[in-house]
């Protein structure tokens, strides 16, 4: 397998990295902090710490890990509408495993059904559907959550429902869109990314035109990364020679599976079936304008939101939780006070350490719990090998 | 979850209903392939094609050599195998198509 190999060639790895270090290198004249480069996705972030990446770069260049794992930042009050959904006694509520550990104010999904709620773990929208024609009897309510790579899954659901004339399911629709958010961050004053490494499997949907306004509003290159150790090395290479060329563009490393054009028949569906909210709540970010969807008017009869009242009280975190900053890439996790005594990933407060994908659950797998100097690049495995 | 997984289109359930059997190491289930149908082409040309499945979903077609490299690189950071665990024990099997 040929192809396999080159993406762990070694001496690949090694050019790369000297690249990175040479354009480093050239950078690094009068610059007091070190070059922020955000990788969006949770999928990336996840890579970046099992390949010990952070470990093989210059001082000077740093990741900082971003909001794109959907469970990381749904917030507390939605998790208890999910609750509330999920104990009513004729409901069946159907959920990804992700999510179902996912702390709320008063339990977690896993919570709930430890008490008698009826939870199921699926696999896919599809499987709620056919809990609901098998169980005509109940009412089927599918958890929706996830970004632009799973928001195609539900509305296809949807529309098949529709076109089967499914009467008792629906979707407590948590989808949100990316390009808001990092509408929203690029808007914080201070926010010093440098760069993006843009996700690769949301991208596959929604393209690259839309992640556009990133390089022309507001200066910041973007290139599009697949998930090998390869792919995230040229990915950020990439974006280090726009840095230094003083160039902003949007690029596409990962052109092999994301189209530029993204995927028209997953677009569609999305179209037709979700409509953006005014504004959607964030765990650690606040609400953020136009950042989430629900479904549109015609398909009222399939919004769980619509057919069952839902408390919708928006929950504060716990004030020593520092889930915000570190997903804005403020701080890093073990400057929370929780990180690695009161949350850990076998107990979590916060949603950053429930999933795998999350920065918490990363650096206390892989970067240790305490660090020693508050400002240090976490200690990861000097080797592009995964360990163990 | 965003992840997905490689699985390879083995036969066509319901060509109205636009689903099909995926592999997925080993693992068989019925996905539905909506995005990845070419207008206009009947769904029996997708048999043997690889696909990135995402949540029953076939997302994208992409090459073996592309599906090869996308399974270590899951299987090294230890969520082939949860993404499998999934379909497998997650999944209420679809009837063919009610329609
Ligand atoms: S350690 Fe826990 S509480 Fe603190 S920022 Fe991370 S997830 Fe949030």
């Amino acid at each position: 397998m040929r192809y396999v190999d080159e993406f762990r060639d070694p001496a690949l790895a090694a050019a790369l990295i000297r690249e990175i270090e040479g354009v480093a290198h050239r950078l690094e004249r009068g610059r007091d902090r070190p070059f922020a480069v955000m990788e969006v996705c949770g999928g990336h972030t996840h890579a970046i710490f099992r390949y010990g990446l952070e470990g093989l770069l210059p001082d000077i260049i740093e990741f900082v890990h971003g909001p794109g794992c959907p469970v990381c930042v749904l917030p507390m009050g939605r998790v208890d509408d999910c609750v509330a959904i999920a104990e009513r006694p004729e409901v069946i509520f159907a959920t990804f495993g992700d999510a179902i550990r996912v702390p709320g104010s008063r339990k977690s999904l896993l919570a709930a059904k430890a008490d008698g709620a009826d939870v199921r773990t699926i696999y896919s929208p599809l499987d709620a559907l056919a809990l609901a024609r098998r169980h005509p009897d109940r009412e089927v309510v599918f958890f929706g959550l996830g970004f632009e790579t799973t928001m195609p899954s539900t509305a296809l659901t949807v529309l098949r429902a529709e076109r089967e004339g499914v009467t008792n399911f629906s979707v407590f629709c948590n989808h949100i869109t990316i390009i808001p958010t990092l509408r929203a961050l690029l808007e914080t004053q201070d926010l010093g990314i440098d760069g993006f490494i843009g996700p690769g499997h949301v991208s596959m949907v929604i393209g690259t035109e839309p992640y556009r306004f990133i390089a022309e509003e507001f200066g910041k290159p973007l290139v599009v990364a697949g998930f090998e150790p390869l792919d995230l090395l040229q990915a950020l290479l990439m974006v280090l020679r726009q840095i230094e060329g003083g160039t902003a563009r949007i690029e596409n490393q990962y052109a092999r599976v994301v189209p530029d054009r993204g995927n028209p028949q997953a677009m569609d569906a999305v179209e037709r079936v979700f409509e953006t909210r005014p504004v959607f709540e964030w765990r650690g970010l606040g609400s953020i304008e136009r950042s989430g969807v629900r479904l549109r008017e015609a398909f009222a009869r399939f919004d769980a939101e619509r057919r069952f009242a839902v408390p919708e009280i928006s929950v504060a975190d716990p004030d020593a939780c520092r889930c915000g900053e570190v997903l804005t890439g403020k701080v890093k996790p073990w400057a929370c006070p929780m990180f690695g005594t009161a949350c850990t990933p076998e107990m979590p407060l916060g949603a950053l350490m429930v999933s795998s994908e999350g920065s918490c659950a990363a650096y206390y797998q892989y970067g240790g719990v305490r660090q020693p100097h508050a400002d240090a690049t976490p200690h990861a495995p000097k080797s592009l090998e995964a360990t163990a | 979850m965003c992840l997905g997984i490689p699985g390879r289109i083995v036969a066509i359930v319901d060509e109205a209903a636009m689903l099909a059997t995926v592999d997925v190491s080993g693992v068989r289930r019925t996905v539905d392939v909506v995005c990845v149908a070419a207008p206009g082409h009947p769904l029996a040309e997708l048999v043997g094609a690889w696909v990135l499945v995402h949540v029953g979903f076939a997302m994208s077609v992409i090459d073996e050599e592309e599906a090869a490299a996308t399974l270590k690189v899951l299987a090294e950071i230890g969520e082939a195998q949860a993404e499998i665990e999934a379909i497998r024990t997650g999944s209420v099997e679809l009837p063919a198509a009610a329609s």
